[in-house]
């Protein structure tokens, strides 16, 4: 883990990652009142006193929301970035390794999914299940599997191909053996690089959704939601869309700057891991 | 005596679908009509310009692709109808050194690792048993045992070729197929290898198929070669014989464009003349007609049948004379 210190941009990235996590994790704790609490005497109280950042228009206090709402952002990213890895990576391995018509099947699937804009794909699932957790999963993740099985492919097409894959095959290996033991773990850091990249992507989209209203179910808070309805208010209490802004920008910015240096320094050309 | 290896006829064609709306479906024969045989614990040279085929009929004999017709034996088994444990089986006993010493290992595993795996693998040994045999092989290939921790990275070009021959020996094989195995090696470390790898034809009887484009590391190696052109073998014989008195005007040239360490002969200048044509678009009749000095009209139409025996012979309407020396 030392690397992230030796490069600048993963190291301010890792703390606004971190920043958000610690947000997440310690919102019970941090959280100044209950995010769902409404008080009708506070509708849209200006940050300062009870409410450091303000109250919205049910009264809620805003800093609370934001403190938990860092947990459901969280937490739909990085499941759904999981779910798309695991998924569009094993297409892309295994149409890589076997290449032929399977291949070419498999990546006209994953050509198809990349064709739609990744919202109306969200939109469309979300539309047709319903909002909810695993939904909202289901469809981040299904805009995310195209790009993975293309990442995951093009390294295993030149690393099929050399020597010691060849030696593998002469010296009798399985083909699960090479490509778990001798493809996978030299690929594998370019796949976790895209991971970081698309989970701000992620983060963006359920926040996207959940402007739409195709988030979670109210009163619970999202970043998304807490933007669409401070922008009812934004000219009377611009706070309200201006502090889950600015939480989506940190770790939106957060994810990419430690994608970018994590790809920095799995460059073999500038050092390696 | 059966053959350690025998190759019947082998070819291998390669398919490309090219353009739209309507495609054109262009053949490569990367490999046409192959036969040789190679016996127990001999050196056997093929020998060609790059883009003739000499790797891939390397890579067919061991299987790493599926041959389009032909057949291979190894000690009278049918290598390509073999599957399951009996592939493995065959698959033991023949190994592959590569020439790209930079590529062959992976460059995450320790050479340790990359040694026992295969042990592991074929169930002879593991854990400490794995690691000695891993170590002795260092050893046998003039490296250090304490080579085994460390990464292929941490090794120069010859010494990650030793780490590469000793892998290949692992499975105790009755052939090592070495593909271009020198190639890529600065001249001091090619005599290292080259001195290593006879030692082990020595002491383990080791059978080779010796692939090189390299005249000089063929005649020193091997005992018999086969000269292959755009996919086809031109001339086969003892080396001595094949370079010291060539029928085909193939292997002439080849040995003329072969340089020889004599200051007499300085100036001399090779008579290398054309281009390899492209496998795609052989030229009719003999490939080699449009290079050809003593070309006729028949070369244009006709390819030439094989004028001899499996042990000494050649594929020319109009073969230089028998025994004539060269200049």
């Amino acid at each position: 883990m030392r690397w992230i210190l030796r490069h600048p941009t993963a190291s301010i990235g890792a703390l606004l990652c971190l920043l958000v996590v610690a947000a997440a994790v310690g919102a019970p704790w941090l959280a100044p009142a209950d995010p769902t609490e409404q008080s009708i005497v506070d509708q849209l109280a200006p940050p300062g006193g009870d409410f450091p950042l303000g109250a919205d228009n049910f009264g809620r206090d805003v800093l609370s929301r934001l403190l938990w709402g860092a947990r459901f952002s969280l937490l739909v990213s990085f499941l759904s970035v999981s779910c798309a890895m695991l998924v569009g990576g094993t297409v892309g391995l295994v149409a890589g390794y076997v290449g032929g018509r399977t291949d070419l099947f498999a990546m006209q699937v994953m050509d198809v999914l990349l064709s739609f804009p990744s919202l109306i794909l969200g939109l469309i699932v979300v539309a047709l299940v319903g909002p909810s957790l695993p939904t909202l999963v289901f469809a981040i993740a299904l805009t995310t599997v195209a790009p993975f099985a293309r990442v995951a492919r093009a390294p295993v097409l030149s690393l099929r191909a050399r020597p010691y894959v060849e030696a593998g095959r002469a010296l009798g290996f399985s083909h699960a053996r090479i490509v778990f033991v001798h493809i996978l773990p030299n690929m594998i850091a370019e796949v976790l690089v895209m991971a970081t990249l698309w989970m701000a992507d992620a983060v963006r989209t359920e926040a996207a959704l959940s402007f739409l209203g195709l988030g979670i179910k109210p009163p619970a808070p999202s970043w998304g939601s807490m933007l669409r309805d401070g922008f009812e208010n934004i000219l009377d209490a611009p706070w309200l869309s201006i502090f889950p802004g600015l939480a989506i920008l940190i770790l939106v910015l957060g994810l990419n700057l430690l994608g970018d240096g994590m790809r920095d320094a799995t460059d073999p050309t500038l050092g390696g891991l | 005596m059966t053959a350690l290896l025998e190759l019947q006829g082998l070819s291998k064609l390669f398919a490309t679908r090219r353009g739209f709306p309507r495609s054109a479906t262009t053949v490569v024969r990367a490999v046409d009509g192959v036969s040789f045989a190679v016996e127990p614990g001999e050196a056997f040279g093929l020998v060609g310009e790059s883009g003739c085929g000499k790797s891939t009929t390397a890579r067919l004999a061991m299987r790493l692709i599926e041959p389009t017709a032909g057949s291979v034996r190894f000690a009278g088994e049918d290598v390509l109808a073999a599957r399951g444990a009996a592939l493995l089986r065959l698959r033991r006993r023949m190994q592959i050194v590569f020439q790209d010493p930079f590529s062959s290992l992976n460059p995450r595993r320790t050479v340790g690792r990359t040694l026992a795996e295969p042990l592991q693998v074929h169930g002879l040994a593991r854990g400490r048993t794995a690691r000695a045999r891993a170590a002795a092989l260092l050893d046998e290939v003039g490296l250090d045992p304490s080579a085994l921790d460390r990464y292929p990275h941490a090794f120069s070009g010859g010494q990650r070729q030793r780490i590469g021959i000793a892998r290949a020996l692992v499975l105790e094989p009755e052939l090592l197929v070495a593909d271009e195995p020198v190639s890529a090696l600065d001249v001091s470390v090619q005599a290292q290898i080259l001195t290593l790898l006879k030692a082990l034809q020595t002491r383990r009887g080791l059978g080779f198929l010796f692939v090189s484009h390299d005249l000089a590391v063929i005649r020193w190696f091997c005992a018999r070669v086969a000269v292959m052109y755009l996919g086809r073998i031109v001339e086969q014989g003892p080396v001595g014989e094949v370079f010291e008195r060539p029928r085909h005007h193939y292997t002439r040239m080849l040995c003329d464009a072969s340089p020889v360490p004599d200051p007499e002969l300085r100036g001399a200048l090779p008579r290398v003349t054309g281009e390899i044509p492209s496998a795609a678009a052989p030229p009719p009749g003999c490939h080699f007609h449009p290079r050809c000095p003593a070309a006729t009209a028949i070369c244009q139409v006709e390819y030439p049948g094989w004028d001899g025996t499996v042990e000494r012979g050649f594929a020319c309407h109009n073969p230089l004379p028998a025994a004539v020396l060269p200049a």
